[in-house]
């Protein structure tokens, strides 16, 4: 029964499980990692009124909640009428945030809401190893967040960790961080995407740390991780979770101005689909297009069809390979037999595609 | 608070409450949970939507996962 669910997830749902939706490109941050290489609000971003159309369909469509992302999204000034709306749609929020807007104001209104839940991003258990990656007093601004949070009464928040080779050592640390405040923590993966396709080489875990990184989430399966370490799998016991790729399958992104790619790590023209202003909406986007139909066809095991693993790990995150130039059917960069690194060896680094940078001002075409 | 959304599996069951996602895996058992706010009993439920007996057991287990992870709930 388990294996017919995962092939039907496989060819792709009617609706989404979830979906990340990236409010705005603006950021007060520039996280050397940001996969969406944000910075900068795009002056073509969805309006109030679009992005509540949005939302109306995904009601329709039954979609459970929402990861909304950026940027930073409470940068909009609409933010909690978005989320106000979302939540009176019976669509529930999930919010990533560097926690600079909250302040006790802005805890006790989120206290206030169902349905949402907040999301506290923070790449280090000290300020150093965190403000090398997400900037000087980013890691003090984040605490002042969860402070106003649990002063608030919010309940369970979470303190949402990407995992670096730099922040694996903190894995306690970062427990014990969650349980002072009563949070749960969450857990994902590196992806070489947007800025973080420049630094992924020094900050990617070694293998050695995936291993112990493994081991830690067997050891801790309240761990919170949106199963994004699947390709672990490989080393033995499924970790808790679909273990599958869901991108275009299960679940998708849209960006600040409407465009769906397959997943949060994709943003790139080759994973676009198209876009919630196209005519049909979102719902055709998701149910119609050729990129999402070709990713819901069965996969090729390509060169990973000798191992052993491959039921286990699927081949790994197709961003994560995309972004490090390896063949989408090869194995993943950071495959826990070795099989990634070998390839990278020889796949060149300055072939290797990159998405585009939302940092630096958007050029608008002047009408002469 | 908990909703279901139709699948070809079965259904997709999402408490709004806990934030819990949990996969009913099977048509047939999607609408025995809807039932059983109709009958006394999960027999009467299972009965009265013509399940096979020998695949009672099994029903059961299924109920007792889902009341696991609430989306349904022992009446007291």
């Amino acid at each position: 029964m388990a294996s017919s669910l995962v092939e039907q997830l496989k060819g792709g749902l009617d609706a989404p499980i979830c979906l990340t939706w990236e409010l705005t490109y603006a950021c007060n941050l520039a996280c050397i990692h940001c996969l969406s290489s944000s910075g900068r609000r795009d002056p073509n971003e969805l309006s109030t009124a679009e992005a509540m159309a949005v939302i109306d369909e995904l009601r329709d469509m039954q979609v459970f909640y929402v990861n909304i992302g950026g940027g930073e999204p409470t940068i909009r000034a609409d933010f909690y009428e978005l989320i106000d709306y979302a939540v009176g749609n019976g669509v529930g929020v999930k919010f990533s945030t560097n926690g600079s807007t909250i302040n006790a104001d802005r805890a006790a209104r989120l206290t206030g809401t169902d349905y949402v839940d907040v999301q506290i991003s923070i790449d280090g258990a000290v300020a150093s190893t965190n403000d090398a990656i997400r900037g000087t007093g980013s890691y003090a601004t984040a605490r002042r967040a969860m402070d106003h949070l649990a002063d608030a009464g919010f309940g369970p928040f979470k303190i949402s960790v990407v995992i670096t080779r730099q922040n694996i050592a903190e894995l306690d640390a970062f427990q014990a961080l969650a349980d002072g405040y009563g949070a749960q923590l969450r857990l994902t993966r590196l992806r070489p995407s947007g800025r973080g396709a420049d630094t992924w080489h020094e900050l990617h875990p070694t293998a050695d740390q995936q291993i112990d990184l493994y081991h830690w989430l067997q050891a801790h399966p309240q761990t919170l991780t949106g199963d994004s370490f699947f390709h672990l799998s490989a080393l033995g016991d499924p970790l808790p979770g679909l273990n599958l790729c869901g991108a275009g399958r299960v679940v998708c992104l849209i960006d600040p101005v409407g465009e769906v790619y397959a997943c949060p790590f994709v943003l790139h023209p080759e994973f676009r689909a198209g876009s919630v202003r196209d005519p049909g909406g979102f719902t055709s986007v998701w149910r119609t297009s050729e990129l999402f139909r070709s990713l819901r066809e069965p996969e090729a095991a390509g060169a990973c069809a000798s191992c052993g693993s491959y039921d286990a790990c699927q081949g790994g995150c197709m961003a994560a390979k995309f972004f490090t130039g390896l063949p989408l059917d090869g194995p993943d960069p950071e495959c826990v037999h070795g099989h990634g690194e070998l390839a990278l060896l020889g796949a060149s680094a300055s072939s290797a595609p990159r998405g585009p940078d939302h940092s630096v001002p958007v050029r608008l075409a002047l009408k002469r | 608070m908990v909703a279901l959304r139709p699948e070809p599996f079965g259904a997709l069951a999402y408490h709004y409450g806990n934030r819990r996602l949990t996969f009913v895996r099977s048509p047939d058992l999607v609408e025995v949970v809807r039932s059983l706010g109709a009958h006394e009993t999960v027999d009467d439920a299972l009965s009265a939507n013509n399940v096979d007996e020998k695949r009672w057991r099994a029903f059961h287990r299924a109920l007792d996962a889902l009341a696991g992870s609430e989306v349904i709930r022992r009446r007291g």
